[in-house]
């Protein structure tokens, strides 16, 4: 112990103190203006009517078609964003191709293309003039103006987050471990479950919760496709619209508040499991 | 005052009383002719409108009809065994959502008093050229009630889902209710502004919509058109000019009359807007009558918003029937009423509330025919390269 020489203690900062101030007043004041404000506007308007109004205006039937209808998108869009994530970050980060960077560029392509012309795309190609249109009516297929339409834009706009979270993590982490295990014998399925999942988990985790906010949050895309037909394909952000240009205020500040604590409640589980596993999280993140 | 008619299942008329003949049956004037039917009055309750219910009184004796008509073989499809629930979609322009709210439960109990069961009514309401758009590209509406012809006469034209001559389907070019454009300014109209020369002042900003998009905002476009060439005696270069100093003073050009009125009552922005009327009322309704006043211009639109049917969207004979009945029943009284309530100039004002008629002022309204009607307005004015372009932005 004695042989440990002793060193003065040096403050992490050594910026005067007025001036540390002034820089966490302007996070502080930007915090309090662009994030905590809004929130709090939506949630006061909502209840600006009392409870009971804010309940009714979630509990009316087409609310709670749309409350459904989001649900359900989101409920069958993150699992497939996940499969196909998991598959496209393989691919790029532990094999070598040509095309790789276009691949690259075509998952990034979501993230570009503004949502608007995302939703006109799909109603060129399956409305009834596009190029499909011929086809679908012919079997009575219903795309655009109906669920299915729905699904393939917030598909399309969630496309990119789950392979985007992955592949920075997997290409960091290289290959060296699969081919460990692939030289102790392991199989294919067995190398991803074993090394590769147990890797990428929080990337996988933090890529789900940002596609599932961008599901149930997509307005631009599914706006154009939607039809915004009442009680059937209108999602919380477009019912949320449609109320306000209703004059209905608190039953669309309602609606909001609900969208909003569905993303407060996907925020705080994503806390809790990063504070319950922080041991395993640190020792992921040791690559 | 107009009275309405029915002179069979679906013919209906509206026109000025003449006379009432002894059977029961009166006789209107529709300006061109005389047409005598069945009166359809507001108090005479439900099912009265109906000839086959009254002439048969009774459900019994409707059932009946039908009955023996089935058996017969006529194929007449009977409501009451229908298993699934008729659907009906109406696409429709910004500014209905209250009214069509109201006329849908009107409409029910009314189909239903008719021993019909209910039918589904489903609402799509957006920018009227917008809606035109989306069931062009295929959103299945079984009825389209849109804020001027052109709009539908697009759909006809790019679908062939809607007969060319689908305006001469209904009374009064199938448009059941009618309004004007006013303009909606703060309260105490602090700006002065009376008509339509005081919106090109340097100190006025206006709000209207995107004639592009809008329905509304091209009626507003043509009432200052037509306010500009009386003014200027019939000069279009003149009107022109005026034209392109008014859309000069626009901050901001929304894609519906809505999404217009809002950024005019919520967001402050602007002096003046051009609205529907029954849009402008809407606003004192909900905003606080306090906050804006209504200034009626000395110039403006006879604006009819019609109503079709999207024949080619009709998958059964009696979707075909409940959707035609949504459509005349329009026209009823009671529905007319609503319309007026609703702060629609309706044409048959015998059950609407005195106090809700008195609160339409005078003003001359002008007919888009005036100008040679939408067919050939639409392409003139708002078409690619049309004056709009010119003058906006050119």
């Amino acid at each position: 112990m004695a042989d440990i020489p002793v060193q003065a203690f040096t403050p992490v900062t050594t910026e005067h103190r007025h001036f540390r101030a002034v820089l966490i007043g302007i996070s502080v004041f930007f915090m309090v203006i662009l994030l905590f404000a809004p929130l709090a506007t939506i949630f006061a308007t909502a209840l600006s009517d009392g409870w009971k109004a804010a309940a009714e205006g979630i509990s009316s039937p087409d609310a709670l078609s749309a409350i459904r209808l989001t649900l359900t998108v989101a409920a069958i869009a993150v699992p497939l964003n996940i499969i196909f994530g998991i598959a496209a970050a393989w691919a790029i980060a532990k094999f070598d191709f040509r095309g790789k960077a276009f691949l690259i560029t075509l998952i990034d392509l979501p993230f570009s293309v503004s949502p608007v012309v995302a939703g006109l795309a799909l109603v060129l190609l399956f409305g009834s003039h596009g190029a499909f249109g011929t086809w679908l009516i012919a079997h009575d297929l219903k795309i655009v103006f109906a669920f299915p339409g729905i699904l393939l834009a917030t598909l399309f706009i969630t496309f990119p987050f789950v392979a985007r979270e992955l592949i920075p993590v997997m290409i960091e982490q290289g290959r060296a471990e699969e081919e460990a295990a692939l030289t102790l014998g392991a199989s294919g399925w067995r190398v991803f479950r074993s090394v590769t999942l147990p890797n990428i988990r929080w990337a996988l985790l933090y890529g789900v919760l940002l596609a599932n906010a961008r599901a149930m949050g997509e307005f631009g895309a599914v706006a154009v496709i939607s039809g915004k037909i009442r009680g059937e394909t209108t999602t919380m952000p477009i019912m949320i619209e449609m109320l306000y240009n209703e004059y209905l205020s608190v039953a669309a500040f309602s609606l909001a508040s609900l969208l909003a604590a569905l993303a407060l409640v996907t925020l705080a589980l994503k806390s809790l499991l990063e504070w319950r596993f922080a041991g395993q999280l640190a020792a992921t993140r040791r690559h | 005052m107009y009275r309405t008619v029915k002179t069979g299942t679906h013919v209906l008329a509206q026109g000025t009383f003449v006379r009432r003949h002894g059977d029961g049956r009166i006789e209107i004037n529709l300006g061109d002719r005389h047409v005598i039917g069945l009166p359809v009055d507001a108090d005479d309750g439900t099912g009265q409108g109906n000839v086959i219910t009254r002439l048969f009184g009774t459900g019994y004796w409707r059932g009946g009809l039908f009955a023996v008509l089935a058996t017969l073989g006529l194929g007449f499809s009977f409501p009451h065994d229908a298993a699934a629930q008729e659907e009906l979609l109406n696409v429709s322009y910004d500014p209905t959502r209250e009214f069509y709210r109201e006329y849908n439960e009107l409409f029910n109990d009314w189909w239903e008093a008719q021993g019909h069961a209910p039918v589904t009514l489903r609402q799509s309401h957006g920018g009227s050229g917008g809606q035109a758009r989306a069931v062009i590209d295929g959103l299945e509406a079984t009825v389209v009630t849109l804020a001027l012809s052109a709009d539908i006469s697009a759909i006809a034209e790019r679908t062939g889902k809607i007969p060319e001559d689908w305006q001469s389907r209904l009374p009064h070019n199938s448009s059941p209710y009618t309004s004007t454009i006013v303009f909606l300014v703060r309260e105490g109209n602090p700006k002065g502004i009376k008509d339509w020369d005081d919106l090109v002042r340097d100190d006025v900003e206006v709000i209207t919509p995107n004639p592009k998009t809008s329905g509304g905002a091209r009626w507003n476009f043509m009432a200052g058109w037509a306010w500009a060439l009386k003014e200027y005696g019939g000069d279009e270069e003149k009107a022109r000019a005026y034209m392109a100093e008014l859309y000069g003073n626009v901050p901001v050009l929304d894609t519906g009359a809505r999404g217009a009125t809002n950024t005019f009552t919520q967001r402050g922005l602007g002096d003046v807007l051009l609205a529907w009327e029954n849009e402008a009322f809407l606003a004192l309704a909900e905003q606080g009558e306090d906050n804006f006043d209504i200034v009626v211009p000395s110039v403006s639109m006879l604006a009819e918003p019609p109503v079709t049917l999207v024949d080619g969207n009709i998958t059964s004979d009696a979707q075909r029937e409940a959707a035609e009945a949504y459509l005349e029943h329009l026209y009823s009284p009671e529905a007319q009423a609503l319309a007026v309530k609703n702060f629609y100039r309706a044409w048959d004002d015998s059950a609407a509330s005195e106090e809700d008629i008195a609160r339409f002022p005078d003003v001359e309204r002008l007919s888009i025919d005036e100008f040679g009607g939408w067919a050939k307005v639409q392409p003139a004015f708002f078409g690619d390269g049309g004056i709009f372009d010119q003058i906006y932005g050119g």
